[in-house]
């Protein structure tokens, strides 16, 4: 599906962007001048752009909020349903249970309170745990964003230079072999080439851990703890990187063999410029703008990965916390969860489009004139 | 003919105790334990609670059973199955009124402060009777718990109690919690909870959710040179695959409760330096069972019931689910339950043409499709054995003409559908057999319980005679009479099928090599660990 909005998407974008930059005769830096040049305009375009998305933004929580909750209320089956699962028990005993959860009020009541204790910042207390939301999410939240951080970074990094490497030369051996590797990869699924990462480095070779975030209760401190933790991250964010690099690496091949045809290339050609200077200064550049809109997307697809990825890899993240919190049926913890990423979703989003109204002056232009 | 297969296998499990009872010795006295090391077990499931007093489940002693002990614990050779912890002894009272346990002298709890007998009728009437997911019910007639020394506690009951449930609860039900740390404020929401104290061989160190729990050595523990451990470490790993894994790049040591998947035992036997443990289960049996709603027009026919039974293949389930792992079941009571199981019940071999004729008798003859009728499956989500059962379960209706839609369901919702919503016609079911029918399997026949008991007979049941036989055997006192009604009711349930029992089987270990006094009682798994040493 993604593989079939490439062209699509490279197709609008970049184009109409490049003639006030390329024919700038003699000046090699060219294009970031003129962006300078508009630096002060690009800040309140941005400012604009930042106060109408936040204002969307709140809206699209409370739909997510009200819909997650009635969709768990849907599901059959509620937190002591679940709960009993391990234990069993008489029928006073479940009573006591429902009472204590709170899970004999009627939905309604529970939605009302809950939005309530939102409005004061308040997440609630987990049933699994016993222990309140915040807690819960904020000792999972940093290893998710620096799994996830890692692997963005890593897909986005090596995908986009793989990705000039084979648009450099569309057509040649090289962007067919990466192209297909890539999408070899991408086809495969996540857990899958968790496994086979874990069977070949982990098992076989012993190179990496087989899982954790870190070694257990070594006692480790500081730069020690710093490199555990990162001998630790390999294999799982090479397994969530891996998945998503063709996503970059097609896009920016795509978009450069648009950009190949442009008449500005042929100027460039013209004035005698390098290879070099041409695939990097003029056609990946023109290029790139399509990939930071992918990575606004890109973060949302990862939070989804991580489950797999996290329990694959025993990491002790949000992704698997969410998962656990669907089967106990904890609808405040999932609601918690939801919203932490929902709000991580709209500041990445926030910030690739504020990057975007720096890398290009159309956007939000029309307020700012008006 | 079959009961002389049954005396058999019987007489084999016998001497297969026996020599392993004389081999165990043996086997302690080649080898002189060593101390120190940290062992590393996997942990798959993370329980909210870890306090086995309130919650006496197999994850919860899994943990807890090393920090917080019980009054005796399961035993291959002790009398009556028991071996002395907290108690050193318990005698019953003629009249079933009352218990009197002498207690152990000069522990102490992890705080430092002393154990003594206030700490047993504590946990006994603030906890385990009121609050204990199976105490509820064992416990529902104690009234007091006399102290009249630091080291005695009589039990009081109201009603007559049989001596022999009291005895085959100890071992899961009569975790003793310190009362200077529980007397104040609410149990249920003591911090305690989520960090036990308790006399048991290792301390409560650290909980790193999501990742571990760290047990240290209890250098004050009663028992002589006890513990050789310094650590257990249980590694979460909540993925099925990773244990195997973790196992193999030797980052774990131990994975009990099967959490190495069948279908990889075979694989792993072969790893040099781990081994495949069947031992130390005994007494945590499962059953496969086929639940069914009697509400059903069809399903209370009992020649529909009978037809069913006739149409699975006990031993392909053993030789093809469950890969060898586990044994056929005959009745409500597994085969390896050493005081009350008998092998002399009503059987049904497996025989399609036998099947089809009792259900062309019962008047449901195959439709112009070859089907009789239809109903839906529940297959419990649990384990991966139910599933597969399901599967095969519904071949095997499909061979009599009875045509089975499974409905697959996340745990929350199967126990929902089952036991609160009554929306199944068939369901598998793995209850737990916990050594005393009184507490288990009997709660799946008896009626009069309550909508939304899990575990529990939903499927609307109903037989005067056997529930008068329940109730007879649960304030039966003298052993044997109780014991005899307690065959008398496998034999009715055999007979008339409120459910359908398929097969019984226990966990798994693998361990390293290296690992030392696995195994060594019924319940090893979640029993203290205090002799359990490394090889260097």
């Amino acid at each position: 599906m993604w593989v079939l909005s490439f062209g699509y998407e490279s197709s609008f974008a970049p184009p109409s962007v490049l003639p006030d930059i390329s024919p700038t005769r003699g000046v090699p830096n060219a294009a970031p001048k003129t962006w300078l040049s508009c630096q002060c305009c690009a800040m309140t375009r941005a400012l604009i752009l930042l106060r109408r998305r936040l204002v969307g933004s709140i809206f699209v929580l409370l739909i997510v909020v009200v819909g997650t909750f009635l969709l768990l209320e849907a599901a059959p089956g509620d937190a002591v349903d679940a709960y009993i699962v391990s234990t069993g028990g008489d029928a006073g005993m479940i009573e006591l249970l429902r009472h204590r959860w709170g899970l004999d009020q009627s939905e309604l009541t529970r939605l009302a309170n809950y939005l309530w204790a939102l409005l004061h910042l308040d997440l609630g207390q987990s049933v699994t745990f016993s222990r309140p939301i915040r807690d819960v999410i904020l000792e999972r939240l940093p290893t998710t964003l620096l799994l996830m951080g890692s692997a963005t970074a890593l897909s986005f990094g090596l995908g986009s230079a793989l990705g000039i490497y084979a648009g450099a030369r569309p057509g040649s051996f090289r962007d067919r072999f990466l192209s297909i590797g890539s999408l070899a990869l991408y086809a495969v699924p996540g857990f899958w080439l968790g496994l086979v990462l874990i069977i070949v480095f982990a098992v076989d070779l012993r190179w990496f851990p087989i899982g954790g975030i870190e070694s257990i209760a070594s006692g480790k401190t500081g730069l020690d703890r710093a490199a555990d933790i990162a001998r630790h991250l390999v294999l799982p964010v090479s397994a969530l990187g891996f998945i998503y690099l063709a996503l970059y690496l097609r896009m920016m091949r795509a978009g450069m063999a648009e950009v190949w045809r442009q008449d500005f290339v042929l100027a460039a050609r013209a004035r005698g410029l390098s290879r070099q200077r041409i695939v990097l200064a003029h056609v990946a550049r023109n290029a790139l703008l399509p990939l930071v809109t992918m990575l606004g997307l890109q973060s949302a697809q990862m939070l989804g990965g991580s489950v797999v990825i996290e329990s694959v890899f025993s990491v002790p993240g949000l992704g698997r916390l969410a998962q656990e919190a669907v089967a106990a049926r904890d609808t405040p913890l999932l609601l918690g969860i939801i919203l932490v990423s929902a709000v991580l979703v709209v500041i990445v989003n926030l910030l690739v489009d504020i990057a975007y109204a720096f890398l290009d002056p159309r956007v939000g232009a029309s307020e700012a004139g008006a | 003919m079959s009961e002389f297969t049954i005396s058999r296998r019987t007489m084999l499990a016998g001497s297969a105790l026996l020599l392993a009872s004389t081999a165990m010795p043996t086997i302690g006295w080649a080898q002189t334990p060593k101390k120190g090391g940290r062992l590393v077990v996997a942990a798959d499931s993370e329980p909210r609670n870890l306090n086995p007093a309130i919650v006496a489940s197999n994850g919860v002693f899994f943990i807890s059973s090393k920090i917080v002990e019980t009054l005796a614990e399961a035993s291959f050779d002790g009398k009556d199955g028991l071996d002395p912890r907290l108690a050193l002894s318990w005698e019953g009272d003629a009249d079933g009124l009352s218990v009197t346990f002498k207690l152990r002298e000069g522990v102490k709890w992890h705080d430092g402060k002393p154990f003594t007998s206030a700490d047993v009728a504590f946990s006994a009437l603030q906890v385990w009777k009121p609050l204990q997911n199976l105490g509820r019910t064992v416990f529902k007639d104690l009234e007091a718990v006399d102290t009249p020394d630091e080291a005695t506690a009589v039990f009081k009951f109201a009603k007559p109690t049989p001596f022999q449930l009291i005895r085959n609860a100890l071992p899961a039900l009569t975790s003793v919690v310190p009362k200077h740390i529980y007397e104040t404020g609410k149990i249920e929401d003591n911090p305690a909870n989520n960090a036990p104290v308790g006399t048991g061989p290792f301390k409560f160190a650290e909980y790193k959710p999501g990742e571990y729990y760290r047990l240290e050595k209890n250098t004050d523990y009663w028992g002589k040179d006890q513990p050789y451990l310094d650590e257990i470490i249980y590694q979460v790993l909540p993925d099925r695959t990773s244990a195997a894994s973790a196992l193999e790049a030797e980052e774990i040591q131990l994975a009990a409760f099967s959490a190495v998947p069948l279908a990889d035992l075979d694989r792993i036997s072969k790893v040099p330096g781990l081994k495949v443990i069947t031992k130390g289960y005994e007494a945590l049996t499962y059953q496969l069972i086929v639940e069914i709603n009697h509400r059903r027009k069809e399903l209370a026919d009992l020649k529909v019931r009978q037809a069913i039974a006739h149409a699975i293949d006990k031993d392909f389930v053993v030789k093809t689910v469950f890969l060898g792992y586990a044994a056929t079941a005959t009745g409500p009571v597994p085969k390896n339950d050493p005081q009350f199981y008998t092998a002399d019940v009503p059987t049904y071999d497996f025989d399609v043409a036998k099947a089809n004729a009792l259900l062309d008798e019962a008047g449901y003859s195959r439709g112009d499709d070859g089907k009789r009728f239809s109903l839906k499956l529940l297959p419990a989500p649990y384990f991966n054995e139910t599933k597969q059962f399901g599967d095969y379960l519904r071949q095997a209706l499909a061979a009599i003409g009875i045509d089975a839609q499974l409905v697959n369901n996340d745990s929350a919702a199967h126990i929902k559908a089952v036991y609160t919503d009554h929306a199944f016609d068939l369901a598998v079911g793995p209850p737990v057999f916990r050594g005393d029918p009184a507490i288990s399997t009997t709660i799946l026949v008896q009626s009069g319980i309550p909508d939304g008991v899990p575990f529990s007979n939903q499927g609307g049941y109903k037989n005067a005679e056997l529930d008068a036989l329940i109730a007879k055997a649960s304030e039966t006192l003298d052993t044997a009479a109780r014991t005899e009604l307690y065959k008398e009711f496998q034999r009715k349930v055999a007979a008339d099928l409120p459910l359908i029992n398929v097969a019984e089987w226990s966990f798994i270990s693998v361990a390293r090599d290296t690992v030392k006094n696995i195994a060594n009682n019924p319940r090893w798994a979640v029993s203290n660990w205090a002799d359990t040493w490394l090889e260097a």
